[in-house]
């Protein structure tokens, strides 16, 4: 098998090389996925959090129909619901660029996952936290702020590393709305240049790459945040 | 994503596998591959359960017909529906015996693989509305304009503008299909893409008086039938079939059948007659690569 890596250097039509255009596509991916990882990581801890709130059952239900509703539709379908029909029924999304889009549909199906994480977080805890954060005179509020939340983000934090790093993989449906991430670059660029094989070993390398260094990063915030006897980087069974 | 891991797999382990003499290939085997496409316009698509059909399925029939009579048996013909990721790393390492769908003959491929005699040429036109008043590409400046991600429709934009300094918003649909969604639902206004697609396409579509093909022809590309590289044999034998057929008249009836009368399976019409570059092409059958055609 004879690769040729120069493809990388030829001129793609447009004045620049396939390879200046390969970190550009990457850069979408990552805007694409950053993104969406903020939004799916607000949405997902607000409502994993109220699926846990006993006292109001009405904000329990509404946060389970958002769960059931964003993790029961693939999420192909979804980009494609917000990008043809939810315009269809709202005229003024018509205006609203994919890359929005395709963040509100990532983040969002992206968020129905990260609450079930919370949610499994929080109930892992033991009662007793809870009644102790009562018996200190804390409001709900407060016990969730100083004693539940931080406590149930260090156990999720192995789940959340996964789930950041398929947000990241996921984004490649992106290319599906028109937005020109590195799943598009290598479907394009092979088409025009018949060199697949280099093309998508280099676009593997650059996701790989993206998603070792998610993974990376996240152990380093496991190690920093862990707390002695607790559930910890590296630690063999942890637990409480 | 499952087709390209597959389609690097197969030609990262068959690469050295690939067997130039296809007559000797199936007159030991008794079985020949043909690599087929789902939807690529009345050239070659699926019929569903399996089954394919298309001009350009139609003609390799008749070559491997001649194959039949010239390895003097009966073969058994199995069809693979490719992709255009994986069609030419298919053909090159054996998995496909003859690609008869909608590949492009450029000087690119003529490296990795061979053609037969150019059958049809596409012209690359413009989509619009009927009712959009847009009838060239000078007004597009500025405007959405759809194409299909994988296809050289593409880099023809980008060259177009970087050679005229116009400026298009380029918006991508994954296959075809999703292409004309972008000209119905409004997110583009035009769509550019091969002539026979977008006939095809208008079609089939709800409201097929609400669209129209305008404007000047942005690029020629000869459509071939695809073997391997290096088979003189094959190739000398798929070029007499063509030849043959155009000289007998059977070609212009096979363009007819899929081009012009309703076809299976919801009998509709494609709706487009021969171009004068087809018929040139018959009129001097070559395998002349796309760059050739620029150079007019």
């Amino acid at each position: 098998m004879n690769l040729d890596w120069q493809i990388f250097l030829a001129d793609d039509g447009g004045g620049r090389t396939y390879l200046e255009w390969m970190l550009e596509a990457w850069r979408w991916t990552l805007a694409v996925a950053g993104t969406s990882w903020v939004v799916a990581v607000s949405i997902g801890a607000l409502m994993g959090t109220l699926r846990t709130l006993q006292s109001s059952p009405w904000l329990v239900r509404l946060a389970t129909v958002w769960v059931e509703l964003f993790r029961n539709i693939p999420l192909l379908v979804q980009i494609f619901l917000w990008y043809f029909v939810v315009p269809k029924i709202f005229p003024a999304f018509q205006q609203v660029p994919g890359f929005v889009l395709v963040v509100f549909a990532l983040g969002f199906f992206t968020s129905a996952r990260i609450a079930e994480q919370f949610r499994a977080g929080i109930q892992a805890l033991p009662q007793g936290q809870r009644y102790a954060a009562m018996a200190m005179g804390f409001t709900t509020a407060q016990s969730y702020r100083y004693v539940i939340l931080p406590m149930a983000f260090r156990i999720i934090l192995p789940p959340l590393t996964s789930e950041s790093m398929n947000l990241l993989k996921n984004s490649s449906v992106a290319f599906a709305v028109s937005i020109a991430e590195l799943t598009m670059f290598a479907m394009q660029a092979q088409e025009e240049t018949s060199r697949g094989i280099e093309i998508y070993i280099a676009v593997t390398a650059l996701y790989a790459l993206s998603a070792f260094a998610v993974n990376r990063v996240f152990a380093l915030i496991e190690k920093k945040v862990q707390i002695p006897g607790f559930i910890a980087a590296g630690a063999t069974g942890g637990g409480h | 994503m499952k087709k390209i891991a597959l389609a690097l797999a197969i030609s990262l382990s068959g690469g050295l596998s690939a067997q130039a003499d296809t007559l000797e290939k199936v007159k030991s085997s008794g079985a020949l591959t043909m690599g087929v496409r789902d939807s690529s316009g009345a050239l070659s698509y699926t019929l569903g359960e399996g089954k394919y059909a298309g001009f350009h399925i139609e003609i390799c029939q008749r070559i491997v017909a001649n194959l039949e009579k010239a390895v003097g048996k009966k073969l058994e013909v199995k069809n693979l529906a490719v992709t255009s990721q994986n069609r030419i790393p298919l053909v090159q390492n054996g998995t496909v015996d003859i690609e008869c769908g909608s590949t492009t003959n450029n000087a690119t491929r003529q490296k990795d693989v061979s053609f037969v005699l150019t059958t049809y040429v596409e012209e690359v036109r413009i989509a619009v509305k009927a009712n959009s008043g847009i009838t060239s590409i000078a007004q597009l400046n500025g405007r959405n304009v759809a194409t299909t991600t994988g296809t050289t429709s593409v880099q023809l934009l980008r060259k177009h503008e970087r050679a005229n300094g116009v400026d298009f918003k380029e918006v991508f649909g994954k296959d075809h299909a999703d292409s004309f969604l972008l000209l119905e639902s409004g997110r583009a206004d035009a769509f550019v893409m091969d002539g026979q697609i977008l006939a095809g396409n208008i079609a089939i579509s709800k409201a097929p008086a609400d669209y129209r093909i305008v404007g000047e022809v942005l690029s020629v590309e000869p459509i071939a039938i695809m073997l391997r590289k290096d088979d003189v044999a094959f190739k000398k034998l798929a070029d007499d079939t063509v030849r043959d057929l155009v000289k007998s008249g059977d070609m212009a009836k096979i363009y007819d059948k899929w081009f012009v009368q309703p076809i299976p399976p919801k009998n509709t019409r494609v709706g487009l007659t021969a171009s004068d570059a087809t018929k040139t092409a018959w009129a001097n059958l070559n395998d002349k690569p796309a760059e050739d055609y620029a150079k007019k």
